[in-house]
């Protein structure tokens, strides 16, 4: 039903903030930022074997859960309000869709089941030099050679493309735009990790110089699993995106208590508290978005085209703001490098710009809404 | 699993099956819904409804929609007065007001805002003073919709000054068909008058028609704009897509045919999409209707706003289902149930500057010339309403910091000082100290 967590979903996000206040709490949050791999391997391998987060959508024969789109926006919500450094979203939502719906049985078989017992970090590499999540136009080759393929480019903007066992590379083949799997530490893959605004989720530029790819699916058929992949991506994003926006009102509200200006706590001034009530408008909208594309996802529905980008435009802007007013509120101290502000205005600018800005799905939704309603009624 | 309210869908089905008859007069058949329980079916099973929760109850309205079965008069009746009466009143007047409002005996009105009283309800000044079993009134209330056609009012007096301004003010059921109630229109920006001015000059209530306790008029005043917060925040239509005409002055029209009156309203319908309803979702198709005509939909600004707006819309009707969904798994409403009239004038500002975009030069024009034949000039117009009327979008930031968020109350050191002693409307001026431009 929707709207209507299960128990299983109520506790499922329960367990998870606990894990998270215990395993990333904001000190950890900045040593792991700091680091080269930026994330812990032991919390890593804990997210699998205790939580079974990492095959949280992989069916049950491969070694996952067989959980759906729902509980992952579950999961997503509290990995973005502990701003969890992992790379999780690269692994358990890009990949994992990406080989799900590639529909490629043995690749499946092969791939997996790794990745859900926390062996395998893994992503998806589709963004070429200037960062569009399309098929279209690929640079990156694929060519034939012996009984697979070598590929010749250049991936940018990788999610943990620096650390990932398996990085699945959009190239143009003969067949068209098509899906390969090359391993992390292939020969001919050059990989150099980029500086990022947001510090708590790296990503890379990889350089392919004929290294070995295994075709995923059929040659050409990127395009559709690219596209597929993006809406489950984005819905899981937005998720993420509102539990980061939750974070910064809570810190707002609990810093206006507080903070005593002229003899009283800011948050009694209108100026503060009229903020706060935005921000809780716009929070808890995002929210139901982020939930009702889940829920569309879940059920198959035919509005999820329209739905995930809804609410992928409309959470990243929820966020952005929310994390600048936070600031805002704060005042000097919440521009400072030692308080947690500026780790969400950071998170929150990046993710709003990442897997489509907020402009070009509401160019997607417009498709929808304007190009094909009917005419004059 | 099953869809909502299915087995109360059933139900509504049934008695709307062996019920409902277009021969039947408009009057007999709303007697008839009115006694069934089947007009308010969120009310209490005790008072005329079915005590069902929100979802079902709209449920059983798409039932009733289905066949256009028309409803009791909209208007401040069914929206605020009877749930204020069956929430705080004595059974006396529940039995004297509530099923009146459903078959369409009385129209209402709400007698609150006064030219010195806006945002600082609670500082009103119309006094009520007893004279044995009745009570005498003087004084003045503004932007009174439907003034100028309700039986009774929902009026906030001041019976005692001499307490703090919240302790002293009795809320009454005032008969509007008096002679010392005098209604004067008050034409607003629109042109169009939907709202008075109303003059009490000796006018008189008898004591019995006191919701509440004397000098506890407050907390049921603010009942009233809980139950105004919620109805004006609702994004989908929660209710009969028909409404019957009603009031003392409107009870010939009840005369017809049940059929009769579908067919002329069926006739009398509008374009839909335009008004009212620019703040459902549907609020984009004579935008984009208009977008095409004027060849701007490939225009990427106009792409963009048409978009957001479709956006605030769906959020809008998502934390309805949201809050809807808590409540129906027995949880408690969520803050996404207090938003919805925030949101609303939010959604009819982004319509009014989508709206504009679109129109480009023609946003010039009204009247036939306009575009959508004026409509939008109309709507364009009317945006500042929400976000004023039922509390201000200001006080409602104020209503959610304090009660959701649980920041602490604005200061106001007039709370506790008796309300003689304030500075309020013409008090101040009475006292000789008013500004300059202030209370007249």
């Amino acid at each position: 039903m929707i709207f209507t967590f299960t128990d299983e979903q109520t506790e499922l996000a329960a367990i998870l903030r606990r894990f998270l206040q215990d395993k990333s709490p904001p000190s950890e949050v900045r040593r792991l930022m700091a680091t080269e791999q930026g994330y812990d391997p032991q919390t890593w391998a804990q997210l699998a074997g205790q939580l079974g987060l990492q095959g949280l959508v992989i069916p049950e024969k491969y070694g996952g859960s067989g959980a759906g789109p729902v509980e992952m926006a579950v999961a997503c919500e509290e990995m973005g309000r502990a701003l969890l450094c992992a790379p999780y979203f690269a692994t358990a939502v890009l990949a994992v869709h990406a080989l799900l719906a590639s529909g490629d049985q043995a690749a499946a078989e092969d791939f997996l089941p790794g990745i859900a017992d926390g062996t395998t970090i893994a992503t998806l590499a589709v963004p070429e030099a200037d960062g569009a999540w399309s098929t279209e136009g690929l640079q990156t080759r694929a060519r034939r050679s012996g009984d697979g393929y070598r590929l010749d480019g250049r991936k940018s903007f990788v999610l943990d493309g620096h650390v990932a066992g398996l990085i699945l590379v959009a190239a143009q083949a003969d067949g068209g735009p098509s899906l390969f799997a090359v391993q992390g530490d292939a020969d001919g893959l050059a990989r150099r990790r980029l500086e990022t605004l947001d510090m708590t989720r790296k990503q890379a530029v990889l350089d392919l110089d004929s290294a070995p790819g295994r075709l995923i699916g059929a040659e050409g058929g990127a395009a559709d699993v690219v596209t597929r992949t993006l809406r489950q991506a984005v819905v899981a994003l937005a998720a993420e995106q509102v539990g980061g926006a939750q974070r910064c009102l809570d810190m707002s509200v609990e810093y206006a208590k507080i903070r005593m200006q002229f003899g009283r706590p800011i948050g009694s001034f209108q100026a503060i508290k009229h903020m706060c009530a935005d921000m809780l408008l716009e929070v808890e909208s995002a929210r139901s978005a982020a939930y009702y594309a889940a829920w569309a996802a879940q059920d198959g529905s035919d509005e999820l085209p329209l739905v995930s980008s809804l609410a992928k435009a409309f959470c990243s802007e929820t966020y952005f703001r929310a994390a600048a007013d936070n600031i805002q509120i704060h005042g000097g101290i919440g521009f400072t490098w030692e308080h947690p502000a500026h780790l969400y205005f950071k998170r929150a600018k990046s993710a709003e710009l990442m897997l489509g800005t907020p402009e070009e799905h509401r160019e997607i939704a417009a498709g929808y809404l304007i190009d094909r309603s009917a005419g004059p009624a | 699993m099953e869809p909502t309210g299915s087995s109360v869908r059933q139900a509504a089905r049934d008695w709307i099956e062996e019920n409902f008859d277009p021969q039947l007069s408009l009057r007999a058949w709303l007697e008839r819904l009115a006694d069934s329980g089947w007009a308010q079916p969120a009310w209490p099973a005790d008072w005329y409804g079915r005590g069902l929760p929100p979802d079902e109850a709209v449920a059983a309205y798409e039932e009733f929609n289905r066949v256009d079965a028309p409803g009791p008069p909209a208007g401040l009746g069914v929206m605020l007065a009877a749930p204020t009466i069956i929430a705080n009143a004595s059974d006396d007047l529940k039995r004297q007001f509530v099923r009146a409002v459903l078959v369409g005996d009385h129209l209402w009105c709400q007698l609150f805002s006064e030219p010195g009283a806006g945002s600082d309800l609670a500082g009103l000044q119309t006094r009520a003073q007893r004279d044995g079993d009745e009570f005498v009134v003087n004084g003045q209330k503004v932007w009174t919709s439907g003034g100028q056609i309700a039986d009774y009012g929902m009026l906030l007096a001041r019976t005692d000054p001499d307490v703090p301004k919240h302790r002293g003010i009795t809320y009454f059921a005032l008969p509007m068909n008096q002679p010392g109630v005098e209604v004067r229109p008050l034409i607003q920006m629109t042109g169009e008058s939907g709202f008075s001015e109303v003059f009490f000059t000796d006018a008189r209530v008898p004591a019995s028609a006191i919701i509440g306790e004397l000098n506890g008029g407050w907390g049921v005043a603010l009942s009233t704009l809980g139950f105004e917060r919620t109805s004006l925040g609702t994004a989908t239509g929660l209710g009969f897509r028909l409404t019957s005409p009603g009031g003392s002055r409107f009870l010939a029209q009840q005369e017809v045919s049940v059929g009769e009156f579908i067919a002329a309203s069926r006739a009398n319908a509008r374009s839909y999409g335009v008004g009212g309803t620019a703040m459902t979702a549907g609020g984009i198709v004579p935008l984009v209707t208009l977008a095409k005509g004027l060849g701007r939909d490939h225009d990427t600004e106009v792409r963009q706003q048409i978009v957001r707006l479709y956006t605030l819309a769906s959020a809008n009707t998502w934390n309805g289902l949201r809050a809807g969904a808590r409540l129906r798994a027995g949880g408690r409403a969520g803050p996404e149930a207090s938003l919805g009239k925030l949101m609303a004038s939010r959604i009819g500002r982004q319509w009014r500057d989508t709206a504009s975009l679109v129109a480009g030069p023609e946003g010039m024009l009204a009247g036939e010339d306009g575009p959508l034949g004026g409509r939008l000039a109309m709507q364009v117009l009317a945006t500042p309403g929400p976000s004023i009327y039922g509390g201000s979008d200001q006080i409602q930031r104020n209503i959610i910091s304090e009660r959701v968020l649980g920041l602490p109350r604005e200061a106001d050191p007039s709370r506790t000082m008796p309300f003689r002693e304030l500075k309020v409307g013409t008090q101040m001026a009475e006292a000789g100290t008013a500004g300059p431009g202030e209370a007249s």
